[in-house]
């Protein structure tokens, strides 16, 4: 026991440190390549982008000394990539075609801040040859491939046939584009099920769909020809074979004026839900030397092919026994390149500049090394229980980066007050972690998942940390089909053991009980200290740590192993939410008296929610297949809602007369609004 | 629906869950309800001087035992089959452990008529539980009605009860605590039930504004009954068991021929979110009286009292980044202001009085650097922030409490003006404005006022400002003191005039920022939002030791 006096000294210290923590300098990660200040590249880059990319762009381009425009839409004014450029300019409101996407407002942009060259980041204009064409017109410098190359690779059918000329291995499939839906059904049973179904100008998951059956062919047809039009304004669809358990993996490619080009080793993005990556890793387990030397040759080969320049990314789907097929080319930054710089050394935006300002590349193939390991979690606002996360939007009331820890890297171009809007990327940021090898790097990103402090936002931080210490992970054992293979129910949050139930459990009533004493403390001299042995079915478990109980981590030593939980909610009726090993728990803390009397308490019963049909997350309605009076069946579709450009159609959840419909095509609706109502 | 079942974080319910603490014994609570007062009665003392069969020990013994049980088991049991808790539970669950002393065990009803003087119909202690106690070690009286008794029904007896823990609560300076849960008068006494209501009135109004006073609604409370509550500080409700009203629905049926249920014309949503009457609900008896507890924490114990100070956890020089950017650039577009308030406040804590009634105003008590504050905002999120009747209403009376007991005042402005129209004209507006003004002008406890965005009109006048007494009055850059917005004022101005768009924007560039106000000294300084709870916090430390008095008055002339 400790006398109050010396409890203030103590507290006094404890503020104090967590002040002087604030100040510790984030570690990055340590670029091999040196900023010449005598190679004279650009005076001043307009970002053509938004978020963690500008942000990331703007960071090189300080670097290299090179001046920075921004350009954002009306509500990203306070945005962090407008603040952290030199100038910004405002090219519209809200939505993308009107900002991000809006070239007249862009082009102007340009002329009016004088900028040399336009960086695009990834997404929006960046592999829009359109864009190229008219900067190149212009005689600003498009920093990316060439125009031809951006076309020939954009297009997935053209893409194909120059990968098969150039000698790279490509997945069977149609050549051609699909005409309609019966052409669909006809060539998908040519090739044979499963066949996927993707837009010809897309990528990123949008517009794509696995197709078993016919029927299956005819709703995937309508969905991602209305997502393709809404998100690339060309609704040209193409078939394909769809390979079985595969893996994801991507070889980065970095390309001169002048007939260079580098491989700079793998990326593995087969953790995908959707057909989007959430967990990427370099170098992967899969691939042995000779695999990867045939894979990097091949991208090479491609890259030369259509005289590529700048940086790129070959996507190869590999089988189980390492054949790999030719996915496609991405020709802009991939939003997964920290990994390669973190293995390679190589700061790939630098690499961008100097090659679009003409500059040969300095290194060789084999000065590209594989140093250590790297993992990439992609951290969004989503709530990973809908489907591997649909999106979420809301304020971020609080958030902190683990940037205090080592060898964490972490990309965002968000701050503790921002919004996530619908109508952008629901992306928080990209949180990547290093070391000598794949245990380490795993371990860090353990400890920076549960030190990253995220408020205000549902988050799939509980699915990002499942997965990286998933057995199945750990063992490299992994393809495409990961979260459904793993989570066939859908994810659920990480499952307790009983020792991880005590852990939980014992927590929870140590901080029940300290604040208790906090409370009791302004009129008793009464003082109680950690540890707290607090017994739980029976097994004891020790419990201690230094809390502050205004801090939103809780850095917690239970039975000598130290761990930091979060604390997300505390009320007075003794109700907790802690964040546990990723994953948020409410814990009841009764005391006895409490409990025993908790028997008499009412139970409240919950809404039938059977019959009525919410909006699982916010977004806009396209389309509302039913009227009142209809009688829909078990599964039949009843409306589509579109949110951060992907469609997803809600379907009865049992067949039933519909009573009332609240929504109507074209208007915009928030997280658990009403939709229909069923009998 | 399975296409979208939503798969919540999961909830795992420990309703036994067992912890000793090596390092405190003593945190097991008992856990028999009749365990009160036990320990007194051992059996050893048999002293055979009485004049009766049985010994005065014994007789006492016997009637500790029966008022225990109040109603007797039977009762008990239907208690709980409503979802209630006993009288006697309610008061071991809202008062910390072994703390309570009770009063007047063996007072009895003193109705002779239609039987009631039978035996089996006298209870010891009567239909209420009386005493004192403490919640986390500071003094409360509490009374607690016992709906096993008669229905909790009021007799002289009960009241006279009551009566007594108020005068001892006014004369030591410890606030009150009602539990109702009462049928209403008790028809076999009549006029003196009547009476006796009328002496637990009397003394409310006698110790408001000396000690504070809440009633938390746990069951029926009907007809003359209601207007205890009515004249406590606040009012608390238990959602779907507890209901007060004048007439019930059977006498609204034969008056006015509406029909409706009890919830809908007196449940804890009707008060909360319709009427006003009630300042918040809560799930159920426990959820009620844990809350409670931590209510009780804010408050002073009477008027002659500081606001608590608590040890804090949270820097008082925490910035507070996220502010810097909450207020929108289109001066049309809202924001939360509960997010501000939760970003200053200490450990984000807010507790919300009548959190779904008149929404445009927010109030409710937090902590800044461990000092009970009271808070008044304008809500951006309804109706912009204006304020109408209920609003002001709302904000009045808060902003009175806070200056009777001590507790400074923040106010956080972001106000277009009064709401306009008939429906606010024909209610009294203009009267019931007057109450906000009167309660912000009257009060000389601290008063800090930080103006986020549009002070317009009378209501910056209002809303706490530095005409009004204001002791730190401070805009942030996206503050706008006008006497309304650009675009009103120009069509005003520049009636009939063309090329109105160039004088708006000249009146936005002149009057649209905080510099009109702050070269008038009417704010003390512009502040960087990020760092309004350093500020704060450092100006209460200031402000700690104001003294104001207002000119001697038997007392104001409000206008109600």
């Amino acid at each position: 026991m400790i006398t109050s006096t010396l409890r203030r000294v103590l507290l006094v210290a404890k503020h104090a440190s967590f002040q002087s923590r604030c100040c510790v300098a984030s570690s990055r990660v340590q670029y091999s390549t040196v900023y010449d200040s005598n190679e004279k590249t650009f005076d001043k880059i307009l970002i053509a982008n938004r978020g963690e990319i500008a942000c990331r762009v703007m960071k090189t381009c300080k670097k290299m000394g090179i001046k920075t425009v921004a350009v954002h839409s009306d509500v990203d004014a306070s945005a962090v990539h407008v603040k952290m450029a030199d100038e910004a300019v405002c090219v519209g409101p809200a939505p993308t075609n009107k900002s991000y996407l809006n070239m007249d407002a862009i082009m102007d942009a340009i002329r009016k801040t004088g900028s040399q060259a336009v960086h695009p980041g990834y997404g929006f204009l960046s592999e829009n040859k359109e864009f190229a064409k008219r900067l190149a017109a212009e005689d600003v410098v498009f920093i990316g491939p060439d125009t031809h190359a951006i076309h020939a690779m954009g297009d997935k059918i053209e893409s194909k046939l120059l990968a098969k000329a150039a000698n790279v291995n490509v997945i069977p499939g149609f050549d051609g584009v699909v005409e309609n839906v019966e052409d669909a059904v006809k060539i998908a049973g040519d090739i044979g099920y499963p066949v996927m179904i993707k837009a010809s100008a897309g990528g990123g998951g949008k517009g794509m769909r696995i197709a078993w059956n016919d029927d299956e062919t005819r709703e995937g047809f309508r969905l991602s020809s209305q997502e393709a039009a809404s998100s690339f304004g060309d609704d040209r669809l193409l078939i394909e074979k769809f390979v079985d358990n595969p893996r994801h993996i991507e070889i980065q490619v970095l390309a001169d004026k002048h007939g260079n080009a580098l491989w700079l080793n793998e990326r593995e993005c087969s953790i995908q839900r959707r057909n989007q990556k959430v967990v990427e890793e370099a170098p992967s387990t899969f691939l042995d030397p000779e695999t990867r030397r045939a894979m990097g040759e091949q991208a090479v080969q491609l890259a030369k092919a259509v005289h590529y320049s700048s940086a790129g990314t070959v996507e190869f789907l590999v089988d189980s026994n390492k054949n790999f097929y030719f996915l496609e080319m991405n020709t802009r930054l991939q939003v997964e390149h920290p990994i390669t710089e973190c293995i390679t050394g190589l700061d790939l935006v630098q690499q961008m500049i100097r090659v679009a300002k003409g500059f040969p590349l300095l290194h060789k193939q084999e000065d590209i090394p594989i140093n250590g390991w790297a993992i990439e979690s992609r951290v969004y606002a989503e709530d990973p229980y809908k489907s591997f996360g649909l999106p979420s939007i809301g304020r971020l009331s609080q958030y902190q980066e683990p940037i205090n820890l080592p060898k964490v890297r972490v990309d965002s171009g968000i701050q503790e007050g921002s919004d996530i809007s619908i109508y952008y990327d629901p992306m928080i940021s990209k949180l990547v972690t290093y070391g000598a090898t794949r245990a380490e790097a795993l371990q860090r990103m353990e400890a920076a998942l549960d030190n990253y402090v995220i408020r205000g936002v549902t988050h799939n931080i509980p699915l990002l940390r499942e997965i990286i210490t998933h057995p199945r992970f750990i063992s490299g054992d992994i393809t495409t089909n990961f979260l459904p293979e793993e989570y066939p129910e859908g994810f659920k949050g990480h499952q307790l053991t009983s020792e991880g139930r005590r852990e939980l459990v014992a927590t929870a009533a140590a901080l029940y009980v300290s604040n208790w004493c906090w409370n009791i403390e302004c009129s008793n001299e009464m003082t109680l200290w950690p540890p707290w042995q607090v017994e739980v079915d029976g097994v004891t478990v020790e419990v201690s740590g230094e809390w502050n109980l205004a801090s939103a981590l809780l850095p917690v030593t239970i039975n000598r192993t130290p761990r930091v939980l979060q604390c997300l909610s505390r009320d007075a009726g003794g109700d907790i939410t802690l964040q546990y090993l990723g994953t948020q728990f409410k814990v009841r803390v009764l005391s006895q008296l409490v409990s025993t009397l908790s028997a008499h308490m009412p139970e409240k019963v919950p809404e039938d929610t059977s019959s009525i049909l919410r909006s699982p997350m916010p977004g806009s309605v396209v389309a509302v297949s039913v009227k009142p009076g209809d009688v829909v069946a078990e599964g039949q579709e009843i409306c589509v809602i579109e949110a951060m450009k992907m469609q997803n159609s809600l379907i009865a959840a049992k067949a039933a007369k519909v009573k009332s419909v609240h929504c109507k095509a074209g208007e915009t609706v928030g997280e658990g609004d009403l939709l229909v109502q069923l009998e | 629906m399975a296409a979208f079942a939503v798969a919540r974080s999961r909830c795992v319910l420990l309703s036994g869950l067992k912890a000793s603490f090596k390092t405190f014994g003593q945190v097991k609570h008992g856990a028999a309800s009749a365990a009160v007062a036990q320990s007194e009665l051992q059996q050893q003392s048999r002293r055979w001087y009485s004049v009766s069969h049985l010994s005065v020990q014994e007789r006492i013994d016997r009637k500790r035992n029966a008022a225990l049980i109040g109603g007797g088991q039977k009762r008990i049991d239907a208690q709980h089959k409503r979802g209630k808790l006993t009288a006697r539970e309610r008061v071991e669950l809202l008062l910390d452990k072994d703390s309570f002393v009770e009063c007047d065990m063996f007072v009895e009803h003193r109705c002779s008529d239609f039987g009631m003087e039978e035996d089996h119909n006298k209870f010891a202690g009567d239909s209420v539980v009386t005493g004192q106690g403490r919640i986390n070690g500071r003094l409360v009286y509490v009374f607690s009605q016992d709906f096993t008794v008669f229905g909790g029904s009021l007799s002289g007896a009960h009241a006279q009860k009551i009566c007594k823990i108020m005068d001892q609560a006014m004369m030591v300076g410890a606030p009150v605590i009602g539990l109702n849960d009462s049928g209403g008068a008790r028809i076999q006494e009549g006029v003196e039930s009547l009476a006796g209501y009328a002496d637990i009135f009397l003394r409310n109004v006698m110790a408001s504004g000396v000690v504070p006073q809440i009633s938390l609604i746990m069951g029926p409370c009907a007809g003359g009954a209601v207007y205890s509550p009515a004249l406590t500080d606040f009012t608390f409700m238990v959602k779907d068991t507890s209901y007060l009203f004048i007439t019930g629905p059977d006498v609204v049926k034969s008056v006015t021929n509406e029909d409706v249920t009890q919830e809908e014309l007196g449940g804890a949503k009707t008060h909360t979110a319709v009427s006003g009457v009630a300042h918040r609900a809560f799930e159920n008896d426990i959820d009620a009286l844990l809350n409670l507890r931590n209510f009780f924490n804010f408050l002073p114990l009477s008027n002659q009292d500081p606001a608590p100070v608590t040890e804090c956890h949270d820097p008082s020089d925490r910035l507070v980044p996220g502010l810097d950017t909450i207020v929108p650039f289109e001066t049309t577009k809202a924001y939360d202001m509960l997010d501000i308030i939760q970003g200053i406040t200490d450990e984000r804590e807010f507790f919300e009085i009548m959190p779904n009634y008149a929404k445009n105003i927010v109030v409710g008590f937090a902590r800044m650097n461990g000092r009970t504050v009271g808070i008044v905002g304008n809500q951006p999120k309804v109706a912009s922030g204006c304020l109408d009747i209920n609003s002001s209403v709302k904000g009045a009376r808060f902003v009175r409490f806070c200056d009777a007991f001590n507790i400074p005042i923040l106010t956080f402005v972001d106000v277009p003006g009064f709401l306009p129209g008939t429906s606010q004209e024909y209610g009294g507006i203009i009267r019931h404005g007057a109450k906000l003004l009167f309660a912000f002008a009257e009060a000389t406890v601290p008063k800090i006022t930080i103006i986020t965005r549009k002070a317009y009109g009378g209501a910056y006048d209002v809303m706490s400002s530095k005409h009004l007494r204001g002791d730190v009055n401070y805009a942030w850059p996206s503050a706008e003191v006008a006497v309304m917005g650009a675009k009103g004022a120009v069509q005003i101005i520049f009636r009939g005039k063309s090329n109105q768009a160039e004088q708006e924007a000249e009146y936005v560039e002149k009057f649209a920022n905080p510099f009109p106000a702050a070269v008038r000294g009417f704010v003390d300084d512009i502040i960087v939002p990020s760092t309004t709870r350093k500020r704060i916090c450092r100006d209460l430390e200031v402000l700690a030791s104001k003294k104001q008095t207002n000119p001697w008055k038997k007392h104001a002339n409000i206008p109600l």
